[in-house]
């Protein structure tokens, strides 16, 4: 994956966030263990090759592979977790487990969370007082520049997803045809309160490009999601402008 | 940026397994100063990834090294100056260079040096996104951001 986590953690008993930590920082490697496309070994990839059952897998092969198969249902498939007829939840394991992580920290008595996974983040609780989380979206067409700022302000939990062109392990396939799809997006920037179901959207909404992926992320009740074309155009969901700051 | 709480650093840098997962946090207590003043702060560093460098956090002032991150265009390595606890240079240390990115980097670094100065990126916490270039810039970015730790 060559993904980079970085956690921002604030407030709460320094021993149990220490403590919460590491479980997390442990449990990414899990995952990535368990999970890993890229490894023969990995239960996912022996699982592939039906050499386990889901049965024999740990719990949370299942868990991901049901949440998957909803976010693929109720994106028409534009989200999926087969390619090429193989099983590859890629496309949902990083997010999923970067909010994971996030909740994990706050169940341990965080008052602010921030775990950012590859570009993709999880918002929960406050930096500080009277100050929301900020998150900036890269520009994708002027790179070092920000397309816009995102705040958590009156939210405890606010996601963070974007897919874009040079997204490693995201397989962009039109499901009626199973072949790649031709989108006129450079990226796609979802709002949501779990950044598990951001992150798919995110994915399906790139597939979809810019008309169809903005009509279906309006039609998502509290999603919100900004669209770069490749021609340098911005549109929005009717509710990006509350989230912006 | 978050300034104005002393900063305690843990900095976990974990075996570099064969996805490269690397993992940085900066944990902040809450403005008890009792909190903040209780204990040491242990620097771990396991496997490969070299610990950050840098002494911009104790003081608010020096530079911050990103760590370098590759993409698929060569190594991106950004530098932050830090005085008084604000961000007043970024520059890119080592740049991808040769072939047709030569272009983009060229035009990247200086837009990349005024954007990361800029009010709005000084400001913000983290940064999503997924392009090219700019993806190791981010993530180097992102990492001098966490170390320098506002």
């Amino acid at each position: 994956m060559g993904t980079v986590f970085s956690f921002d953690v604030r407030g709460g008993e320094p021993g149990a966030v220490r403590a919460a930590l590491e479980e997390a920082v442990a449990g990414l490697h899990r995952v990535d263990e368990v999970f890993s496309t890229y490894r023969d070994d990995s239960q996912l990839s022996r699982l592939a090759r039906d050499e386990l059952t889901l049965e024999e897998c740990d719990p949370e092969v299942a868990e991901v592979l049901e949440l998957g198969a909803e976010a693929e249902r109720l994106s028409e498939g534009w989200f999926s977790t087969r390619y090429q007829g193989r099983l590859d939840p890629t496309g949902i394991v990083k997010g999923w487990s970067a909010e994971r992580a996030a909740r994990l920290l706050w169940a341990a008595g965080a008052t602010g969370v921030s775990v950012n996974g590859g570009g993709d983040v999880q918002l929960l609780g406050v930096p500080g007082p009277q100050r929301p989380w900020r998150v900036g979206v890269s520009d994708p067409i002027r790179p070092g520049g920000l397309a816009a700022v995102i705040s958590a302000a009156g939210k405890d939990e606010l996601a963070v997803a974007t897919s874009g062109t040079a997204e490693r392990g995201t397989h962009i396939v039109d499901p009626s045809t199973g072949r790649s799809a031709i989108t006129d997006l450079v990226a796609v920037t979802v709002v949501a309160p779990q950044l598990t179901w951001a992150d798919c959207w995110a994915t399906a909404a790139f597939a979809m490009g810019s008309r169809q992926g903005l009509r279906w992320l309006e039609s998502l009740p509290e999603v919100e999601a900004l669209l770069i074309t490749a021609g340098d155009e911005v549109r929005c969901t009717g509710g990006l402008a509350s989230r912006l700051g | 940026m978050r300034k104005s709480h002393p900063i305690r650093r843990v900095v976990l840098a974990t075996a570099a397994t064969v996805s490269g997962v690397v993992l940085l946090l900066s944990l902040k207590p809450a403005s008890d100063p009792g909190a903040a003043a209780a204990g040491v702060v242990p620097q771990q560093t396991v496997g490969a990834q070299e610990s950050p460098q840098g002494g911009a956090a104790a003081t608010g002032t020096g530079t911050v090294d990103g760590n370098p991150a590759q993409t698929e265009y060569g190594i991106v390595q950004v530098r932050l100056t830090v005085s008084n606890g604000k961000i007043t240079k970024a520059e890119a240390v080592q740049a991808p260079k040769g072939g047709t990115s030569d272009q983009k980097t060229a035009l990247a670094i200086p837009k990349l040096n005024q954007e990361a100065v800029a009010k709005g990126t000084a400001d913000i916490d983290s940064v999503s996104g997924a392009s090219y270039t700019s993806g190791g810039y981010k993530q180097s970015l992102q990492s001098a951001l966490d170390q320098a730790g506002g």
